[in-house]
């Protein structure tokens, strides 16, 4: 497929790159991006290692050492039942990422499963996208409050919650793209040549509808976990003593006067994360869907 | 435009039904028998039989259908078990509280967000424009209650500006208004700030690229002018059409923020139907409180063929 080679901004012929190569080398290049990733990539892997930097069971009581501000020995002081913050707040990014990682990846099987049909066969599409209009019009919460009334708090259940909440965005996001690449004159081709709706759906229209599905699973990462955060502060989420950081909070909520530390600490790695997603997904987004791009 | 508004109306019936089958069929998919689930592990076979009973799970599946539907048109959606009241009853006391703290977000929103996106806008790259563009970052990045109790902690306990929580109506006092809701309204508002300043500043520096803003100048309009009739006016219409997001992030952060500042509004009262397994109320909420977002974006459709003759006379 050699043809005329795209001109860099020099006029010049960019030396051959391979494209994944030249994507990641202007990702890194995108300053705000190195920085979301950083910020992200600090939770995940204090989520990841929580087994080895953390000495103490985060669910341990320990009355005598109540209320211990931080200090040397409790890095992030103690709560109410004296367990300590550290280990607690450590468990609680690993459940957070366990959580949101597994709402990125029901959203990206589902969405995208859901998104190439409606947007692929026009059959099934008014019908697809009437049921994605209702759950799209309640209120994100609420509606995984009402999921989580029905299943019941748990892990479980609040990742099921959530997938069912954000999937209808997701779906609609990768049928926008496959409507627009259906119509491609490529395509067309495809299907003149033969190929069959399976090979054209993975080899032609999926791989290019990748780039904003990429860019919004990065955002509903950010979501997924605000949204867990909120569940389980409202009692709704994981069930204590499990820690995350919304019960954490929610707990340190009546002793926040004299003891600030056991609400700003789960509070700051909340902010950590989301900032982190966000700024990723403005990176992504800039580099991988100029389109979408809010002008620099 | 009569005409626009009743024909956005009839689309969104679909919607309505399909929403209001969705909350009927909640309580279907409860694990197990509901009415065990409501009563509890206390109650007696007699307790749970008579709940079943009362709630209709006694009949067959078309017949709930039936009379859940026939109860909807008459504007009856069952009885509140934690209550002891209709569903309707208890919203209608409670959405005033929610609508009023709403309504105050949305104009904080809307004053802070459009006015930090159009000065970014205007000031291109410079400081005003950083400052403005990592505010917006923060906001969309911090947790609502997050900031709600750090607000507590510092207005109300270290301070004592403001009360801890609680609610004044603002017919019994505007002033005790005020101080019970700047706090919860403000943290409420903050996300919905970074994401209209992040989309204002977005869509004007588009519109401000565009050539008849070039025209506009080059003739020797003011530059006030040119920004505020051409500019503004032709941002505003991609704009309007985010107003129905915002207002349905602003119900969806009113249910934590509601809870943490103790105010008697529709987010804490669902909170607490879940919270005791009140399904009727959980139910009925969640449909009323879609149903009225589902009317806001009507109007806000609505307003866009308004702002918009290109839509407006594309309908004909």
């Amino acid at each position: 497929m050699a043809s005329a080679e795209p001109l860099d901004d020099d006029g010049e012929v960019p030396p051959r790159q391979h494209p994944l190569r030249a994507t990641l080398r202007r990702l890194f290049r995108h300053r705000l991006f190195v920085m979301g990733l950083c910020l992200f990539g600090i939770i995940v892997l204090a989520g990841a290692l929580a087994p080895w930097i953390t000495d103490v069971d985060p669910t341990k009581l320990s009355m005598r050492n109540k209320f211990r501000p931080p200090s040397t020995d409790f890095v992030f002081g103690t709560d109410n039942f004296g367990r300590s913050l550290w280990s607690r707040v450590i468990w609680g990014a690993q459940l957070s990422m366990f959580i949101g990682g597994s709402v990125v990846v029901l959203n990206a099987i589902f969405g995208t499963l859901i998104g190439a049909a409606a947007g692929y066969f026009p059959r099934v599409d008014n019908a697809l996208m009437r049921l994605n209009d209702a759950l799209m019009a309640f209120p994100a919460i609420l509606l995984a409050i009402g999921i989580t009334a029905v299943l019941g708090p748990s892990t479980v259940n609040a990742i099921l919650a959530l997938a069912i909440v954000y999937i209808p965005r997701t779906a609609r996001i990768v049928r926008a793209s496959v409507i627009v690449l259906r119509e491609m004159e490529y395509v067309q081709a495809a299907i003149a040549a033969g190929a069959g709706h399976w090979r054209i759906l993975r080899h032609h229209i999926l791989p290019n509808a990748m780039a904003p599905l990429i860019v919004q699973l990065s955002f509903l990462f950010a979501y997924a976990v605000l949204s867990e955060a909120t569940l389980s502060f409202l009692g709704l989420g994981a069930v204590p003593p499990t820690p995350t950081w919304g019960n954490i909070m929610a707990e340190g909520r009546q002793y926040m006067t004299d003891s600030p530390w056991i609400i700003t600490i789960p509070g700051v790695a909340l902010m950590i994360t989301v900032l982190g997603l966000n700024l990723l997904g403005d990176g992504l987004r800039d580099v991988l869907d100029p389109r979408l791009r809010i002008q620099q | 435009m009569i005409g626009i508004f009743f024909r956005r109306l009839v689309s969104a019936v679909p919607i309505l039904l399909i929403v209001s089958l969705m909350t009927f069929s909640l309580m279907h998919f409860i694990p197990g028998d509901p009415a065990v689930a409501i009563a509890g592990l206390a109650a007696t076979p007699a307790q749970i039989a008579q709940l079943r009973h009362d709630l209709g799970l006694d009949e067959p599946f078309l017949t709930q259908l039936f009379t859940w539907y026939g109860g909807l048109f008459r504007g009856n959606l069952g009885r509140s078990i934690l209550m002891g009241q209709p569903v309707t009853d208890v919203m209608l006391f409670r959405l005033p509280v929610s609508m009023a703290l709403a309504a105050y977000a949305l104009v904080i929103t809307l004053l802070l967000g459009l006015l930090s996106g159009i000065f970014a806008a205007l000031r291109q790259n410079s400081w005003v424009d950083q400052v403005a563009m990592v505010f917006a970052m923060i906001g969309i990045s911090m947790p609502n209650f997050w900031l709600g109790l750090l607000m507590i902690l510092f207005f109300a306990v270290q301070l004592g500006w403001l009360p801890t929580g609680g609610y004044i109506a603002f017919s019994e006092s505007p002033w005790g208004w005020l101080r019970t809701s700047t706090m919860p309204a403000l943290s409420l508002a903050l996300l919905q700030v970074g994401l209209l300043a992040r989309i204002t500043r977005s869509t004007m520096l588009e519109v401000l690229r565009q050539d008849f803003i070039r025209t506009a100048r080059a003739k020797g309009l003011p530059r006030r002018l040119v920004v505020v009739k051409h500019a503004l006016a032709n941002a505003l219409i991609p704009i309007t059409t985010v107003i129905g997001i915002i207002v349905s992030l602003l119900v969806s952060g009113s249910v934590v923020t509601e809870s943490l500042f103790s105010i008697p509004g529709v987010g804490q009262l669902l909170t607490q139907a879940v919270l005791n397994r009140d399904y009727p109320l959980v139910q009925g909420g969640l449909l009323i409180v879609t149903a009225v977002l589902v009317l806001v974006n009507v109007l806000v459709d609505v307003s866009y063929a308004a702002l918009d003759p290109r839509v407006r006379y594309g309908e004909r």
